[in-house]
């Protein structure tokens, strides 16, 4: 009996339980703090390396020597302790998890707030600091408070150019910045079966930005097929009564394309609205939106066209990029004119490789349009690919196809 | 644990990214996130943060897990935060790391004394006292170590 949090973590909502944690994960950003934190906590301890994870993404390659500096002493760390290390151009720690590591009913821990994409398979997945990943590396295990659970009830099926991002903007903006604050998101009801795993991820990838502890689907047989291809043999999970905090529906039929308004995630438009919005730039990519199916999309907004202003590229993953340049997207983006980064972060962050000048404008696919995150004095528009193909093409926010 | 300092006052949902920018996270000198702390928000907020408690309104330190955020307020010398809600990442950071968080709806007026006391449970400003909802008992015995690398030093 219970939510899929209460039945992983094995309490009820409302009480604090210590868990051995299955899978945990750092990032470049993050590792360097937890190593510090580590090292300093005394026992020099490994629990179990065989679980940890660390995978650079944020800043690679690295953009000074300082950066080189930090990832170094990290990279030899990961290394000679045997834990699992993927390089600059693996891509985003969350997506290469999602390629066939994190299993359903796992608890797993990510050094980065977007550690709830990872909900998506039916694990409960979560972001914490680096002094908590630190005590996991050395113990195995954390401590929760096992979350009441808001139920978004789905039904239906994207009509037109609709897409889970504008899905995920729209439940957002529903909740608020802290609707599910020290709770967690289950997506139920008819409408998931027809979402794929890269739909799942990013509708679970937004979780974070309600407040949410995780954003949670119930593995079915989509979630098995998927896994199967990677090797897993799963099996599937069944809801069992429980109790929500609330419940919210979601006809998929009535959800029309959208934008996120800077410098917040909860502040949506139609995209109609927003039509004619001169942009500077548009840049697609990251753990919301930079899988093989966004990419593909996107591609098939811009072949055979040009873009009118500078569009960057990011691939989620070195197997995405790989995926798509056997298929084709690949040639079809870049002849469109747009410029490829390495499969990581790319600017989201605004540390490198695509930052804003003053005054510049972006439509984006990530989901952070926080005051100059991506450069200071520049703003940033959240879409979906659909909204981001059509708007490269024309220099300004533009209505995908289909509306 | 007990404390007290003058009233600092910002809004509602300020994200990790006001706290301290992506741009400068890239190192481990912690002086230098302290001098580039609330930058975004607020220029002038650094150098008055010494002995400051920050009241804030619902949902502060959203958006990203960067633990620079509140190390950078902790070693700004600020004494403690107080807002209705926290975002949990960077709650679990600030116990983490020992910087006292307060979970209190209170209305600010900058520069008024606040006082507090953990264990009894209140937050005194401008002579009112007002509940605070108590910390785990794990998130207690964490603080009261000044945070979990001490903790696990005592524990490990």
């Amino acid at each position: 009996m219970g939510t899929l949090s209460e039945q992983i973590l094995c309490g009820t909502a409302g009480e604090y339980v210590d868990r051995v944690v299955d899978r945990a994960y750092v990032h470049d950003g993050t590792g360097v703090l937890t190593l510090e934190a580590w090292k300093s906590m005394g026992s020099r301890r490994i629990q179990d390396a065989a679980n940890l994870h660390v995978l650079f993404d944020h800043i690679v390659p690295a953009n000074s020597s300082t950066t080189a500096t930090l990832q170094h002493e990290l990279r030899e760390f990961a290394c000679s302790s045997f834990l699992n290390f993927s390089d600059i151009g693996c891509g985003i720690c969350h997506q290469v998890m999602s390629e066939g590591v994190v299993l359903p009913g796992e608890v797993v821990v990510g050094a980065d707030s977007h550690s709830c994409t990872l909900g998506a398979f039916g694990a409960f997945a979560t972001g914490v600091g680096a002094t908590d990943m630190a005590a996991i590396w050395m113990t195995g295990e954390t401590w929760f408070r096992v979350p009441e659970s808001i139920g978004i009830h789905l039904s239906g099926k994207f009509l037109g150019a609709a897409e889970a991002k504008d899905l995920a903007l729209t439940y957002v903006s529903r909740l608020g910045m802290d609707g599910a604050t020290y709770q967690a998101l289950e997506f139920i009801g008819e409408g998931t079966a027809e979402l794929s795993m890269d739909e799942r991820l990013t509708l679970c990838n937004l979780s974070v930005e309600t407040g949410a502890k995780a954003g949670m689907f119930y593995a079915d047989n989509i979630t098995m097929q998927y896994l199967k291809r990677a090797g897993h043999t799963v099996q599937t999970q069944e809801p069992e009564p429980c109790t929500y905090t609330k419940e919210i529906d979601f006809d998929l039929t009535d959800i029309v394309p959208v934008i996120a308004l800077p410098p917040r995630v909860d502040t949506i438009k139609p995209v109609h609205d927003l039509a004619g919005l001169p942009l500077d730039q548009v840049f697609v990519g990251t753990c919301t939106n930079g899988r093989y199916s966004d990419l593909a999309r996107f591609a098939q907004g811009v072949k055979g066209r040009k873009v009118a202003i500078r569009t960057i590229v990011v691939p989620a993953s070195r197997t995405v990029l790989l995926k798509a340049i056997k298929s084709g997207v690949l040639a079809d983006i870049v002849e469109a004119g747009c410029t490829i980064g390495t499969p990581g972060c790319g600017p989201c962050l605004g540390s490198h490789m695509g930052v804003l000048g003053e005054g510049e404008v972006c439509l984006s696919t990530a989901n952070r349009n926080f005051k100059n995150r991506m450069g200071v004095g520049g703003e940033i528009y959240l879409s979906s690919v659909a909204t981001a193909a059509a708007s490269a093409l024309e220099g300004e926010i533009s209505v995908p196809g289909g509306f | 644990m007990k404390g007290k300092g003058r009233a600092i006052c910002v809004g509602a949902d300020i994200d990790t990214d006001l706290v301290i920018a992506g741009r400068y996270l890239r190192t481990k000198d912690h002086s230098a996130w302290v001098a580039h702390v609330f930058e975004d928000l607020d220029p002038s907020l650094a150098n008055r943060l010494n002995g400051a408690v920050i009241v804030a309104g619902k949902n502060f330190g959203c958006g990203s897990s960067r633990e620079q955020a509140a190390i950078a307020i902790r070693e700004a010398g600020v004494v403690a935060v107080i807002a209705p809600s926290f975002a949990r990442i960077f709650f679990r950071n600030a116990i983490n790391i020992g910087l006292p968080l307060i979970e209190c709806d209170l209305s600010c007026r900058e520069g008024t004394m606040v006082s507090f006391d953990l264990k009894e449970g209140w937050v005194d400003a401008d002579s009112k006292k007002s509940a605070i909802r108590p910390l785990s008992p794990k998130m207690q015995e964490i603080l009261a170590y000044g945070g979990l690398v001490n903790y696990w030093r005592s524990h490990g």
